[in-house]
C-alpha cells in the first residue's frame, strides 16, 4: 500500500517560512521583542508555540531576548531569536557569550537599511560584516542568506542543525525584500529532514569534561537539570569550565572555537552554481540580489554574453573555494550588493588576479534590477 | 521559454492593496497552481501615504520578484496612475478605481468606482479592494473567478463571507459593463474558463 | 564545626577554584555562608539548583559552588535565569547580582522580571559601588560620598533597591545585612519559598574601595555601621518618622500572592490548545 504524502501547499511570506523551517527543526523556545521587519516571525511563534507545549515570551529589550535564548538552549531548550538592525547591534554582546560559552541558538536578522534606525521597512544587505565581526573578540560565525521562500525554510532548518551540531550561534540574514516576499511552497509533513540534535554526554557526571578537546572539537553538552552541574562562564575557560589565565589552555581553547567551525567547511557552506562553466563573466550574490543576478544573466545570455552566476547561502564562513573557482575561470566577476562593498571586499581579497573584479553598490533602499546589473556588465566588459 | 506576467496593484495605504496582492497571489499560486512571487512596498504609516504591492507570475520558477514591465496595474488613487502609469507595457492593462481617478492618461484604461460602489452598494468602503479581484478576475486573463472566490474566502475574516462574496460579484459585475475595448495580446493558456 | 564541615563538602567545589578572589573581610562570604545554609534548608537536590550571576565582585561566586552553574555579562543574569526556568520549570534558579548589575546596567531587567513576576529568586549584595574595576560610584552610592569617579563628592541620589522591587511588583521583598548572618539565613529561606519573583537586599560593604575612600574604617567597622544604622521592620512600625532618618529597614518589606509568570504561561498553553477555555 502506498503510504498517503501528507502535504501542505502554502504562500508564504519569507518570515512565516522561517517560522515553518524553525518549528520543523523543533524550536520549541523564542524570545524576542517587536521590530520591523522580523515582526513577524514573533507574532505566528506567539500563536504557534503555546500550541505545541512551547514558549514564547517578549522580553523587555533585544538584549534580554538573547540572554534569555541562551538561558533557554542551557536548559535544553532548541531557542531561537529574531529581530533587525538596531536590535542585533544590541544582542551583539551575548552573541559572543554564546560563542565562548559554545551555546546553540539561532538568531535571525531581517535587514533593514541603516546605520542607525535607518529605513525599517526598506531592504538592504548592510548587515553582513557585523554578522562577522559584530561582537568583540575573535571568533567565527555561521551566517546563512535564503534568496527564496524554499531557503527561507530549509536554512532555517540547517541553521538549527549547525548550532546544535558544532554548539554555535547561527546567524541567518533575510533582507527585507525576502522576509516579506511571498512564495508558494509545499511543505512535506513526512518529509525526510535531517534534525540534528546536541550530542549529550554519555559518561557518568563525574567523568564528564564540559569543555572538552575532541578530535570534531566539539564536546559533548549536559543540560542544566540533567545531573551534570558544571560551570559556564564568559570568561576565558579551561576544559573544566572554570576561567583560566593560563596561556597553555588559553590558546587551544580559542584555537578550537575556530577549529570546529574551519574544518566542517565542506558540510556548511552552501551556494548555487549557474551556467558559470563557460561563464565568461560571473555574477557572485546573495539574498534577493541572486534574483536579480539570475534574471540578469538569462537577460545577458538571450544577447548572446556568457554570463552565469553563484549564488552564495552561506554568507559566514567565507565560500573561498567556491568564489576562486569562477575567479579563475572568469574574465569578469560582478559582486552587486546592497550595501557599499562588504561581500566584494572579501571577493577581492582573494582575487589572485585571473579575473577583474567589478562592483555594483546600491544603497537608497531599493532592491538592484536585473538591468542595473546588465548596464553594469555592459559597462565593464 | 517560460512566460512572465507583471502585476502592480496601487494605491494609498489602508485601501487594502497588500492583503489583495496576498489572495491574488494565493489564488494563482495555490488555486491556479502557477508560479507566484509577491511582493509589497509601504511607508512607516499604517493609514495614507503610497502602498503597492506586486505580483509576478509564471509558468516557471520565477528569478526577479518584483515587478518589471507591467502587464497589468491597478490603480486606487491618482498618484499612483501617474507614478506607474509609465511602467505598463504597451498592450499592458490599466485598472483604475474612477472614485478618485479624473486624469486618464491613455483612454485605454478600464474605470471601474470601486470605492463608490463600495461604500454605495455594499455599504462598507473596506470592500472596494474585493470588488477591485472581482474586476481582475474578469478583465485580466491571469487568474480563474473560481481561484480568485476560493483565496478570498479563505483569507476573510468569518462571518464576513457573505459581504466579500456580494463584493467580487459587484466586481465581476461592472467589469462586464466596461469590458469595451479589446486586448488581443491574451498569453496562450490564460482563457478565463468563465467568460 | 562538623555541620560547617559537612555543608563545605557538600556544596563548595573546595577542591577546584579556592582560594577565592574576594578581598578578605568582604560581605559576600558571609552571604554565601547564608546562602548555602538556606539552600541546605529546603531540600532542593543540587541537580535542580541552577545559580546565574553577572559580573562583578558577586559574579565570581558561581564557581565556586557545586550546582550547576553560570557566570553571565553585565546586568544581564535575569535574562538568562528567565529563559532557563521558563524551558525547565523544575529548576530553581537563584540570580546572585551586585547593586551595578542589577539596577545599573541590568536596571531594566530588574523591573521586568518583578513585573512579569517570574519564579526567580534575586539576591543582591549592596555594596554601594563598583568594587572590582576600582570603586566607581554606583546608583546605590549615596549622595554626598566619594567614589574614584565621584572624588569631589557624588551628587546623585540613590536608588533604594528594595522599594524599587517592591513597586515594580516582585511578590518577596526581604533586607538584610551581612552584619545580621541569622536574618540572612531565614530571609532567603522564605524568598526560595515563595513562587514568584523574590528579592532579597544584603547591604554589605567595600572597605577596601568605598570604606577607604569616604574614611568608614575597617571591615569591622564597617559591619558595626550597618548593626547601627538598621532597624527591623517590626521596631521600625513603633518609631517616629525622625527616628528614622538615618536608618534603614531590615526583614521582611513585603510577602504577597501573585500568580507566577510560568503558571499563567501554562494557562496560555491551554488556550493555544484549546483544551481550556479563556
Amino acid at each position: 500500500m502506498k503510504k498517503k504524502v501528507q502535504k501542505r501547499e502554502l504562500l508564504l511570506q519569507g518570515n512565516e517560512a522561517v517560522v515553518e523551517g524553525a518549528l520543523k527543526a523543533g524550536c520549541n523556545f523564542f524570545a524576542g521583542y517587536p521590530i520591523t521587519p522580523a515582526t513577524e516571525i514573533s507574532e505566528i511563534l506567539s500563536v504557534r508555540l503555546p500550541q505545541l507545549d512551547g514558549t514564547f515570551i517578549q522580553m523587555e529589550d533585544e538584549i534580554a531576548s538573547i540572554g534569555a535564548v541562551i538561558g533557554a538552549s542551557l536548559a535544553g531548550a532548541k531557542a531561537m531569536t529574531a529581530t533587525s538592525g538596531p536590535g542585533f547591534s544590541l544582542m551583539q554582546e551575548n552573541i559572543g557569550f554564546a560563542v565562548i560559552a559554545e551555546v546553540p541558538c539561532v538568531i535571525v536578522n531581517a535587514m533593514r537599511g541603516g546605520p542607525s534606525t535607518g529605513l525599517p521597512t526598506m531592504p538592504s544587505q548592510s548587515d553582513v560584516m557585523q554578522a562577522r565581526w559584530g561582537t568583540h573578540g575573535d571568533h567565527p560565525i555561521i551566517a546563512l542568506c535564503p534568496s527564496t521562500i524554499r531557503e527561507c525554510y530549509d536554512l532555517t532548518i540547517k541553521a538549527f542543525n549547525y548550532s546544535e551540531k558544532f554548539r554555535v550561534p547561527v546567524l541567518l540574514l533575510v533582507d527585507e525584500v525576502v522576509a516579506h516576499m511571498r512564495e508558494k511552497i509545499t511543505i512535506y509533513e513526512d518529509e525526510d529532514v535531517e534534525i540534528f540534535n546536541r550530542v549529550k554526554p554519555t559518561v557518568p557526571p563525574e567523568w564528564y569534561i564540559p569543555f572538552e578537546d575532541t578530535p570534531k572539537g566539539v564536546p559533548a553538552m549536559a543540560n542544566f537539570g540533567d545531573g551534570y552541574r558544571y560551570h559556564v562562564t564568559g570568561l576565558t575557560h579551561d576544559i573544566r569550565g572554570f576561567p583560566t589565565s593560563r596561556p597553555d589552555e588559553i590558546d587551544p581553547f580559542i584555537r578550537r572555537l575556530f577549529r570546529k567551525v574551519s574544518q566542517n567547511f565542506a558540510d556548511i557552506q552552501i551556494g548555487e552554481f549557474y551556467q558559470t562553466d563557460d561563464a565568461d563573466i560571473t555574477i557572485i550574490a546573495y539574498g534577493c540580489v541572486a534574483r536579480s543576478a539570475r534574471r540578469a544573466a538569462a537577460d545577458g545570455r538571450e544577447r548572446g554574453l556568457k554570463v552565469g552566476v553563484l549564488k552564495m547561502n552561506t554568507i559566514w564562513p567565507f565560500m573561498r573555494a567556491s568564489v576562486e573557482k569562477v575567479l579563475r575561470t572568469s574574465k569578469v566577476v560582478i559582486v552587486p550588493e546592497m550595501n557599499m562593498g562588504q561581500i566584494s571586499r572579501e571577493v577581492k581579497r582573494v582575487n589572485k588576479g585571473d579575473a577583474k573584479v567589478f562592483t555594483i553598490n546600491k544603497v537608497d533602499g531599493k532592491i538592484i534590477t536585473p538591468q542595473e546589473i546588465l548596464s553594469r556588465i555592459k559597462e565593464v566588459y | 521559454m517560460s512566460y512572465r506576467y507583471d502585476i502592480r496593484l496601487s494605491g494609498s495605504g489602508g485601501q487594502g492593496l497588500i492583503l489583495m496582492g496576498i489572495i491574488l497571489a494565493e489564488a494563482i499560486g495555490i488555486y491556479d497552481g502557477k508560479y507566484v512571487a509577491q511582493t509589497q512596498s509601504y511607508g512607516p504609516e499604517a493609514r495614507g501615504g503610497s502602498s503597492k504591492a506586486e505580483v509576478v507570475v509564471s509558468d516557471a520558477e520565477i528569478d526577479y520578484p518584483k515587478a518589471l514591465k507591467l502587464d497589468l496595474l491597478l490603480a486606487m488613487n491618482q498618484k499612483s496612475c501617474d507614478d506607474y502609469y509609465m511602467d505598463l507595457k504597451p498592450d499592458g492593462i490599466l485598472i483604475v478605481d474612477s472614485t478618485f481617478i479624473k486624469q486618464l492618461p491613455t483612454p485605454r484604461a478600464y474605470q471601474i468606482p470601486f470605492t463608490r460602489i463600495a461604500r454605495e452598494k455594499l455599504k462598507r468602503e473596506m470592500v472596494a479592494n474585493i470588488i477591485a479581484l472581482g474586476a481582475i478576475s474578469k478583465l485580466a486573463p491571469i487568474v480563474s473567478s473560481r481561484a480568485i472566490e476560493a483565496a478570498v474566502l479563505a483569507r476573510v475574516p468569518k462571518g464576513t463571507e457573505k459581504l466579500n462574496r456580494d463584493a467580487l460579484k459587484a466586481g465581476m459585475t461592472a467589469a462586464q459593463k466596461v469590458k469595451k475595448i479589446s486586448f488581443p495580446n491574451t498569453p496562450a493558456g490564460f482563457e478565463d474558463e468563465d467568460t | 564545626m562538623a555541620e560547617i564541615t559537612r555543608l563545605i563538602h557538600e556544596y563548595l567545589r573546595h577542591d577546584k577554584k579556592f582560594p577565592h578572589v574576594w578581598c578578605p573581610g568582604c560581605g559576600i562570604g558571609i552571604m554565601l555562608g547564608a546562602l548555602i545554609r538556606a539552600i541546605d534548608k529546603t531540600g532542593y537536590s543540587k541537580d535542580d539548583i541552577v545559580l546565574v550571576s553577572g559580573i562583578g565582585c558577586t559574579g565570581r561566586l558561581p564557581v565556586y559552588v557545586d550546582f550547576n552553574t553560570l557566570h553571565t555579562t553585565h546586568g544581564r543574569a535575569l535574562t538568562f535565569a528567565t529563559g532557563i526556568k521558563l524551558a525547565k520549570p523544575r529548576l530553581k534558579v537563584i540570580v546572585i547580582m551586585g547593586d551595578g548589575d542589577a539596577v545599573a546596567i541590568g536596571g531594566n531587567h530588574f523591573i521586568h522580571a518583578a513585573r512579569r513576576n517570574i519564579d526567580l529568586t534575586a539576591i543582591i549584595v549592596n555594596n554601594n559601588v563598583y568594587g572590582m574595576t576600582g570603586g566607581q560610584y554606583s546608583p546605590t552610592t549615596p549622595y554626598g560620598m566619594k567614589s574614584t569617579t565621584t572624588i569631589y563628592s557624588n551628587v546623585e541620589h540613590a536608588f533604594n533597591i528594595s522599594e524599587l522591587a517592591v513597586t515594580a511588583g516582585a511578590v518577596f521583598v526581604g533586607r538584610g545585612t551581612v552584619y545580621h548572618a541569622k536574618l540572612l539565613d531565614s530571609l532567603m529561606e522564605k524568598a526560595f519559598a515563595k513562587v514568584g519573583f523574590s528579592v532579597v537586599e544584603i547591604i554589605s560593604h567595600c572597605h577596601t574601595q568605598f570604606g577607604r575612600l569616604n574614611r568608614m574604617g575597617t571591615a569591622v567597622e564597617m559591619m558595626q555601621w550597618q548593626r547601627d544604622h538598621s532597624v527591623t521592620v517590626e521596631k521600625a512600625a513603633q518609631m517616629k518618622a525622625e527616628e528614622l532618618k538615618d536608618k534603614f529597614k531590615i526583614g521582611v518589606l513585603v510577602d504577597r500572592e501573585l500568580p507566577a509568570y510560568q503558571d499563567e504561561y501554562e494557562k496560555v498553553r491551554k488556550w493555544a490548545k484549546g483544551t481550556e477555555k479563556r
